[in-house]
């Protein structure tokens, strides 16, 4: 009995969370496409400022990551097509393995630990100097000042940047390709676009966008639930990371079932 | 003099025009009531001091005042206006007409002294960016600190921050300027160079200000009236020589800076403390 009690108030305590976010989102949603239309300027400049922060400085690293993560995968797909003598298959598992999934996930993965603490710390950090209240005593809405430009600027720069790990992670297998499975590069490339369907690159794409709205309305939320003190907003960027980590995947989960059950209906 | 018959002193319309108005009002944090029933009004063009000791409620009542608390009982009109039950937009249009300097400063930490003070004009009004340079430099030269538009918040000191929190909350000319404890944490010099701050303003603008502080002496400078306030309920209003001549004896007791009594009752004064935010 006791239980199924905790179940159930652990249940009621993630729909409520969930619908936290929700309507964080929502209200966000309604600043950035419904508020403009009604007069209150939609500010692009902050959202700019953002889109770089989250996007122009993740590339370095981002780029390492999904080179590596290509390589890696051309190295253990090889260890299995190897046994069947389909080593020149090497080109096709690396490339829709990272469109359709490791792409998506690896830049989500990245933004977490770059831009989604980072949400979290800063709005946290305003909660705890009072800085939210400020904003709200000078009528302007926390919401609509911190939050809609971040939706706006990770909504835009999870595909740029998804694209930029795919090809990265093309890159890396080619690397394994021409130096362990006799591809030319030109013949790798030309190995790899012919596995690509534009559904492949297009479903990673809507991933992506889904997990830039997840990162931030979780780092966002996370933040304004800061209570006061200094460790206080520790526990929100943790907390950030890996509540974002665990609803990415299963935002993932979603739509990667989602798109089986279209794709092979 | 308790609080029932203060308020049966303040007849319903005034000949001074109330700029806000607290009526019956009751806060609470979760299950717990801080704000048990306040009743006060605050004339346009005053300043009202609101005292109270730590875990008192004032910085709650203040809050309120604001509208970053929402009742969970009674109402507050802010010039007419309910902020609880209004609309928005109706909200806005009342607070861009009050100030709030808040009790670190509250400035915004990536943005320079400047911009923090030019933010209100840039979010509200349409006017030229050379204009606002110009506004911002009179209200940074209002408050003593001509000069720092470039400095960032970490650089100034707990009195310079302070000083352009104020710069900030008078951007927008506001009718009605709130403090939250403007001299907490300072030294007495500086402490006493924010009074006279307050004063000039007052003197210069005629604006309506609500002080919350615990400084004795710095209430009794700037008050045209004060309340004090203890465990949530309001134990008296007056004008400063009123609450001198007070027989009431947590009044003496509060301005005499007298210990709580019994073991006992500090015992229970700390838990109160531990337990308020």
């Amino acid at each position: 009995m006791e239980l199924a009690g905790r179940i159930g108030g652990a249940t009621l305590d993630a729909l409520a969370y969930v619908g936290g976010l929700t309507r964080l989102g929502a209200r966000a949603g309604y600043f950035a496409l419904v508020a403009p239309f009604r007069g209150r300027a939609l500010r692009l400049d902050r959202a700019v400022h953002q889109a770089m922060a989250v996007g122009v400085g993740a590339l370095p690293i981002l780029s390492l990551i999904s080179f590596f993560i290509g390589l890696i995968l051309a190295l253990q797909g090889a260890y299995e097509l190897k046994k069947f003598g389909a080593l020149n298959f090497v080109a096709s598992a690396v490339a829709i393995t990272m469109t359709r999934e490791l792409g998506p996930l690896i830049t989500a993965v990245v933004v977490i630990g770059r831009s989604g603490s980072a949400f979290a710390a800063e709005i946290g950090t305003m909660k705890v100097t009072e800085e939210i209240d400020a904003l709200e005593t000078m009528a302007l809405d926390p919401v609509q000042f911190l939050v809609t430009p971040k939706f706006l600027a990770m909504a835009l720069m999870l595909p740029c940047l998804t694209t930029w790990a795919d090809t990265m992670g093309v890159l890396g297998g080619a690397l394994f390709g021409v130096t362990g499975a006799g591809f030319s590069f030109t013949g790798y490339m030309h190995a790899t676009l012919s596995a690509l369907f534009l559904r492949d690159i297009f479903g990673g794409l809507i991933k992506s966008v889904m997990f830039g709205v997840t990162i931030t309305a979780v780092g966002c939320y996370e933040g304004f639930r800061t209570g006061a003190g200094a460790e206080e907003v520790g526990r929100s960027t943790t907390a950030a990371v890996v509540t974002s980590i665990f609803l990415v995947i299963l935002v993932d989960l979603v739509f990667t079932s989602l798109f089986y059950f279209v794709e092979t209906r | 003099m308790n609080t029932s018959e203060r308020d049966a002193e303040i007849p319903e319309s005034n000949a001074r025009e109330a700029i806000i108005v607290a009526r019956d009002l009751r806060v609470n944090y979760g299950e717990r009531e801080v704000l048990h029933g306040i009743s006060f009004e605050v004339q346009r063009g005053e300043t009202l001091v609101i005292l109270g000791g730590s875990g008192s409620g004032k910085s709650t009542l203040l809050r309120s005042l604001v509208g970053l608390e929402r009742p969970s009982g009674g109402e507050i009109l802010v010039k007419g206006k309910d902020l609880a039950h209004a609309k928005l937009a109706e909200v806005e249009e009342v607070r861009k007409k009050m100030g709030m300097s808040f009790q670190g400063g509250a400035l915004f930490g990536s943005m320079t002294v400047g911009e923090n003070v030019a933010l209100p004009l840039r979010e509200h009004t349409a006017l030229e960016d050379s204009t606002i340079q110009i506004m911002v430099r009179l209200k940074l030269e209002l408050v003593g600190l001509a000069g720092f538009e470039h400095y960032v918040p970490s650089q100034l000191s707990g009195g310079m921050k302070k000083r352009a929190a104020v710069a900030r909350a008078m951007a927008m000319d506001p009718e009605i300027l709130f403090f939250d404890e403007p001299s907490a944490g300072l030294d007495p010099i500086i402490a006493a160079g924010i009074d006279n701050l307050i004063l000039k303003l007052r003197k210069a603008f005629d604006i309506t200000m609500v002080v919350v502080t615990h400084e004795l002496a710095s209430a009794f400078l700037i008050a045209d009236r004060m309340v004090l306030i203890d465990k949530g309920n309001i134990v008296t209003i007056g004008t400063p020589a009123e609450l001198k001549a007070s027989e009431h004896p947590r009044v003496k007791q509060f301005l005499n800076r007298v210990a709580e009594p019994e073991v006992e009752g500090e015992l229970n004064y700390l838990q109160m403390l531990t337990d308020d935010r």
